[in-house]
């Protein structure tokens, strides 16, 4: 009754467990390369920075020259600087949001659609409540009222995303409660922590990492979103949404003051989009082979 | 007589040149119904595709012609092909659930592509209800297909089919997702439609019994090639092809227990097969000369693709019937035993006062439809239905109602295997991790010995331990539902609930699993086996339980209840249930068609 | 599930899809409840005392108190949260501290410009996310397939203020010069009177919203394209358009409904970045300057009012997203 399979057939149908599937992606992988690359860039930025960032080198809007390779922004100082130092805020602040919404919600989803019954009704539904608010407005008030701390935003931005990671994950978990495996753990009586690690979690690791890269990008834009309206990182400190906004009336003059920090922000939400999207597409390739 | 089909050479290819159907050749006379008979990869459900000029998303038809009637199939541009498929062909496919639009009414999918006003047209489809044996008023015609029950929606696929008249019908599978008794009353739709309007049919499926109480003529497909292809009454008789031979020694018998050949090995996948007989690396006579490729050949009135059809004379045709069950219960007490057990969806009762026993070494099979709550049944015992009143005892003390009120104990003693192999196991585990988390509930067996535990459960169930880093996806379906049973194994069980563990498998495959299942009884395994197959109860089980509507309505030893079923349900049942003709000469087929027979 | 039981089903029908409808509503209630209460609580607890605010710095102290008498402030929180709601709900809104207009009359202007803005975002967006999902889906794994895609992973993963910005560059400063960058709309007139101020706003929220409908559309209708009763009408030798709009699109637009209403309920989130960009003068920018200005009583109305219209297409989405799930299990059921 044994079959044997050709080397060739072995390796080729070979599928790859969890996380190595995705990694074999290639939008996973480019899209882990660019964050790396951004956060590298974001943490030695500062140092190879030419200028001060906070000096003026110049003259306002001044074009880009051999002194400033990319112009001087509406207070004179040095753009390039200035974009090599402002990520810094961000190159912490969203990966840790993102990571912490992701993680929390992925627990309070597996947990709930496992056990149900009513912690599972009043912890959905105060995270309904959490959904029907619209985040920037929550982070707008927060930050109104204690000031654009670095740790509130973080909370904030996790408590604006969380809830929607929650449903996500808890909406790939329900099926597989179904799932003849999962059915046979509970019948051999094997505890429910073990059965959400063991059993749901590897099994939602597609949609998790979807999550991880949507709430990435989602992180930086909410983020950069309040730098932008003045509510988070504040002057004189560089910070690429702060520079939008700054700048924003010299567009037509010295667009690369403007133009510079946008071209990072949308690199570096790239990078959780790629992420994100290899991610889906795994998934529904393997959802459309089961 | 009028030939309708004629289809030579047809091939059917991947986007990568890997051949799907090579080489099909079938002619079809006016009147005449055609089985095609294969088990899953052997390609019958393209090549029915093919011959309505279709192929799926990501595969082409590479060559050959299709003739129906007096239509090229092939050769016809997009809009005289839409025609021809209006007009000449039709096509009924397997799941009518999935292949009724859900969202439009009955009137529009039966009459939509056909020419005339509307009036002629709901004259039409009144017409079709009526035929088909379905309401034909305005009320039911407004309806939407979620309305209808299985059988219900399978008559209008039907009705949809042959409203337009057609020249040749090509039915895929029809009647594999129905129930029996609706099976049966499909089934003899057909065949009324087929001589009421003398319709030419070509019949897809993978069961030889279906196939023989519809087809005149069959065509058995093997890795997308035909193997055989003769009268149905000269290829059951003399199946000449090593692979109809094992097919047919693989097919259980509700007449006698018998042993079952399962055949070694897996259907090859597409691009795979092996260079000579395609059958070759799975045949127990393969020789020399069955590397180089054989052709069709005419031997004895069939067309027969294998070097040495002559073999056929020198093997008997039917499996040895083996004799019945003389495993005597030894000490007669039960193992499992359930008194008076009441289970509920919400309010709705789904098992009314079911009291049954297992033994060790027999098996007690639960017969019953869908919807008849059997798979409740199993459920409750292994303990994942709260919903329930009665009393269980599990060697003779009282077993908790849910799972975790047992103790750990009772767990293990209990095994449950599944439906769907494809996910009875977590395939993000290999099948090794699998069958090491089964034994990580039992802490005794923990430690140095867990590894030779889990290798001699591999080797029982004929999987080679050294497989234990494959994961379920590259594993064929019986193999998944073999690591399935080795992991019930590990517990070290005193009863196996088996739900259906066969009905998605194979024929072939399913031949192996009811093997060691029996092999299993003979262990001194308990074994509760729930099944809608009473030939598959015949070859298993000891003693069995007929289930309708959530009640026992019948309950005794295998032998009497189905030679002489006491109860209408179960006669209706048996009756329904339908067989390989035991001497071929006896197909029951259509009178009419005797004269046509011999004239291929 | 057979014929005759249908007919039984459906009295009992009506009450089961009426009870999750009114338990949403309730809930619905509450939540906006809870928002309100957390509004007037953050609202409170901005830094800075109003009275002081009111009355500048050499106000006294006795002018101060008496003014918070005059305000309510001297009284206990729950009951100012109280007399502040009954005046919400009978339309009294309290007037501006920084201009001392009445607040409804602000709110009614930065209303009708916000709903302008995204009432034509989405009369744009919902018919071109179906035509462009289409034709993604049409040529599904082609060029323009793989370029759609390519650019709504972009557009969905970049912040509104990027778009917004870098369509500004393009056609209003830096390469072509034929929009206005900013929306300048003089209070009372109809934004409808100035479409160019319309057009880049709009756009900014069009874009993101687009690409993320269109691409499921892309995916529902593949998704339907590849199902057996798609087969079987193809079989029936249907024409390609018949099949296309009779059988495929009415399955499609089924799982795009309740996304469609949170893309809805984005937009209206996301209004305040957009307008704060392009200084459009809605709720949105009205919050912002707001905040800037610690007018408590605009705040509170603002931050009400988008929450909301937030609040309502939120409930619409998730009561299109119940009654599928509803039939999904009826399905599987039957």
């Amino acid at each position: 009754m044994e079959m044997t399979l050709t080397t060739h057939q072995w390796v080729r149908s070979r599928p790859v467990s969890g996380w190595w599937r995705l990694w074999a992606s290639t939008q996973v992988r480019w899209g882990v390369i660019l964050l790396v690359a951004m956060t590298v860039l974001v943490v030695i930025g500062p140092f190879v920075a030419p200028y001060d960032p906070a000096a003026p080198v110049g003259k306002p809007y001044a074009e880009p020259s051999a002194v400033a390779w990319l112009g001087t922004d509406n207070l004179g100082r040095d753009v390039l600087s200035r974009v090599l130092s402002g990520g810094v805020y961000l190159a912490w602040m969203a990966p840790v949001s993102a990571l912490l919404s992701v993680v929390i919600g992925a627990a309070v989803a597996l947990v709930t659609a496992y056990y149900r019954g009513w912690t599972d009704l009043v912890l959905m539904r105060s995270l309904d409540v959490l959904l029907a608010f619209p985040g920037i407005l929550l982070t707008l008030l927060c930050v109104s009222v204690f000031g654009p701390q670095p740790i509130l935003l973080v909370g904030l931005v996790v408590l604006t995303l969380m809830p929607g990671v929650a449903r996500v994950i808890r909406g790939a978990a329900i099926p597989l409660l179904d799932r003849e495996y999962v059915l046979w753990a509970k019948a051999v009586g094997t505890p429910g922590p073990v059965i959400i690690l063991r059993e749901l979690l590897p099994n939602v690791s597609s949609p998790l990492l979807v999550e991880l890269g949507l709430r990435l990008s989602w992180s930086v834009g909410i983020l950069s979103s309040m730098s932008f309206i003045g509510y988070g990182i504040q002057p004189p400190a560089a910070d690429w949404g702060l520079m939008v906004s700054e700048n924003g009336t010299g567009l037509g003059t010295q667009p690369y003051a403007v133009l510079a920090p946008i071209l990072m922000i949308i690199l570096y939400t790239i990078g959780g989009g790629l992420i994100a999207e290899g991610a889906a597409r795994v998934m529904a390739r393997t959802e459309g082979k089961a | 007589m009028t030939m309708v089909l004629k289809a030579s050479g047809l091939t059917v290819e991947r986007a990568d040149g890997a051949p799907i159907i090579e080489d099909v050749s079938l002619g079809l006379d006016r009147g005449e119904v055609m089985g095609i008979v294969g088990e899953s990869g052997s390609g019958k459900s393209t090549l029915a595709l093919a011959l309505l000029a279709y192929a799926r998303r990501g595969v082409r038809i590479a060559g050959g012609s299709v003739r129906v009637a007096d239509t090229n199939m092939l050769e016809l541009d997009t809009a005289t092909l839409r025609k021809a498929r209006r007009e000449v062909v039709a096509y009924v496919a397997q799941d009518p659930g999935a292949a009724l639009n859900p969202m439009l009414t009955l009137g529009t999918l039966l009459t939509e592509g056909l020419a005339g006003s509307k009036a002629e047209k709901v004259v039409r489809a009144r017409e079709i209800l009526r035929k088909v044996g379905l309401p034909d008023d305005e009320a039911f015609l407004q309806r939407r297909p979620r309305q209808l029950s299985g059988g219900q929606q399978q008559r209008i696929a039907i009705a949809m089919a042959v409203i337009a008249k057609p020249k040749l019908i090509i039915l895929d599978e029809p009647t594999t997702g129905l129930d029996v008794s609706t099976r049966a009353k499909v089934l003899d739709l057909i065949r009324q439609l087929c001589i009421s309007d003398d319709l030419t049919a070509i019949y897809v499926s993978h069961d030889l019994a279906v196939i023989a109480n519809v087809a005149d003529h069959v065509t058995v497909m093997y890795g997308g090639q035909v193997v055989e292809q003769g009268t149905m009454q000269e290829v059951l008789a003399t199946p000449r092809h090593p692979y109809t031979r094992a097919l047919l020694n693989a097919v259980p018998s509700l007449q006698a227990r018998q042993t079952l050949r399962p055949i070694r090995g897996r259907v090859p996948a597409v691009g795979e097969a092996p260079n000579g007989c395609i059958f070759s690396d799975r045949c127990d006579h393969a020789i020399e000369a069955c590397n180089t490729r054989p052709a069709l050949r005419l031997v004895g009135g069939t067309q027969v693709r294998c070097v040495r059809p002559e073999l056929a004379e020198a093997f008997e045709v039917r499996p040895q019937a083996v004799g019945h069950s003389d495993r005597q219960v030894a000490n007669n007490s039960a193992v499992l035993q359930a008194d008076g057990v009441n289970a509920f969806y919400g309010h709705r009762q789904i098992l009314f006062d079911v009291s049954l026993q297992v033994e060790p070494g027999r098996c007690l099979a639960v017969v019953g439809e869908s919807g008849s709550g059997k798979s409740t049944l199993s459920r409750c015992l292994i303990g994942l239905h709260g919903n329930l009143t009665g009393a269980l005892s599990l060697d003779g003390k009282p077993l908790p109602l849910t799972v975790d009120q047992r103790d750990r104990n009772a767990r293990q003693r209990l095994q449950y295997i599944f439906q769907n192999p494809n996910a009875s196991l977590n395939p993000r585990r290999t099948i090794g991790q699998s069958l090491a988390a089964a034994l990580a509930n039992r802490p005794e067996a923990c430690g140095n010995r867990s590894g030779a535990i889990i290798a001699e459960a591999f080797e029982r169930v004929g999987i080679s331990p050294h497989l234990a880093m494959r994961y379920p996806a590259e594993l064929s379906g019986g193999q998944r539902q073999r690591v399935a049973i080795a992991r019930a194994l590990v517990a070290n069980p005193a009863v196996l609930l088996c739900d259906e563990v066969t009905s998605s498998l194979d024929v072939s495959v399913q031949a192996s699993v009811i093997e060691l299942l029996r092999s299993l009884l003979a262990d001194g395994l308990g074994m509760l086996f729930v099944t809608h197959d009473l030939a598959v109860v015949r070859n298993i089980a000891d003693t069995v339980a007929v289930l309708s509507a959530g009640r026992v309505i019948e309950q005794g030893d295998v032998y009497k209840v189905l030679s002489a079923p006491s109860h209408p349900y179960t006669q209706s049942l048996l009756a329904n249930t339908l067989q390989l003709p035991t001497e071929a000469i006896d197909v029951p087929t259509i009178a009419r068609r005797q004269s046509a027979a011999g004239s291929r | 599930m057979t014929v005759d039981s249908q007919n039984d089903n459906a009295t009992i029908g009506i009450f089961a899809r009426l009870q999750p409808l009114l338990a949403r509503l309730l809930q619905g209630g509450l939540t906006l409840l809870a928002v309100s209460l957390l509004i007037f609580l953050a609202a409170r607890a901005l830094p800075g005392d109003v009275a002081n605010m009111i009355l500048g710095q050499s106000a006294t102290q006795e002018q101060l108190d008496l003014l918070r008498v005059q305000l309510g402030l001297d009284q206990p929180l729950w009951w100012q949260y109280l007399i502040w709601l009954g005046g919400i709900l009978r339309g009294d809104w309290g007037t501006s501290l920084s201009n001392g207009q009445p607040v409804a009359d602000l709110l009614a202007l930065g209303v009708r410009n916000s709903a302008t803005l995204s009432g034509v975002a989405l009369a744009v967006m919902l018919p071109l996310s179906l035509l462009v999902g289409v034709i993604a889906a049409q040529l599904r794994d082609g060029f323009v397939d793989k370029v759609f895609l390519g650019m709504s992973m972009v557009a969905n993963a970049v912040p509104d203020f990027v778009t917004g910005t870098v369509l500004v560059a393009l056609f209003a400063t830096t390469v072509l010069h034929v929009l206005p960058a900013v929306s300048f709309i003089p209070p009372g007139d109809s934004p409808f009177s100035y479409p160019d101020a319309l057009v880049l706003p709009a756009t900014t929220v069009i874009i993101p919203g687009v690409m993320y409908l269109a691409r499921l559309v892309r995916v529902a209708v593949i998704d339907v394209m590849a199902t057996e009763y798609i087969q079987t009408a193809e079989l029936k030798g249907l024409s390609p358009s018949r099949i296309l709009f009779r059988h495929a699109l009415p399955n499609a637009v089924a799982p795009i409904i309740p996304a469609a209403s949170l893309v809805a309920a984005f937009t209206v989130g996301g209004v305040v970045v957009v307008e704060y960009l392009f200084a459009y003068p809605g709720v949105g920018s009205a919050l912002v300057d707001a905040v800037t200005n610690r007018d408590l009583p605009v705040i509170q109305a603002n931050v009400l009012v988008i929450a909301s219209a937030y609040f309502i297409f939120n409930l619409i989405a998730d009561s299109f997203a119940q009654r599928d799930e509803a039939a999904g299990q009826r399905q599987s059921k039957a």
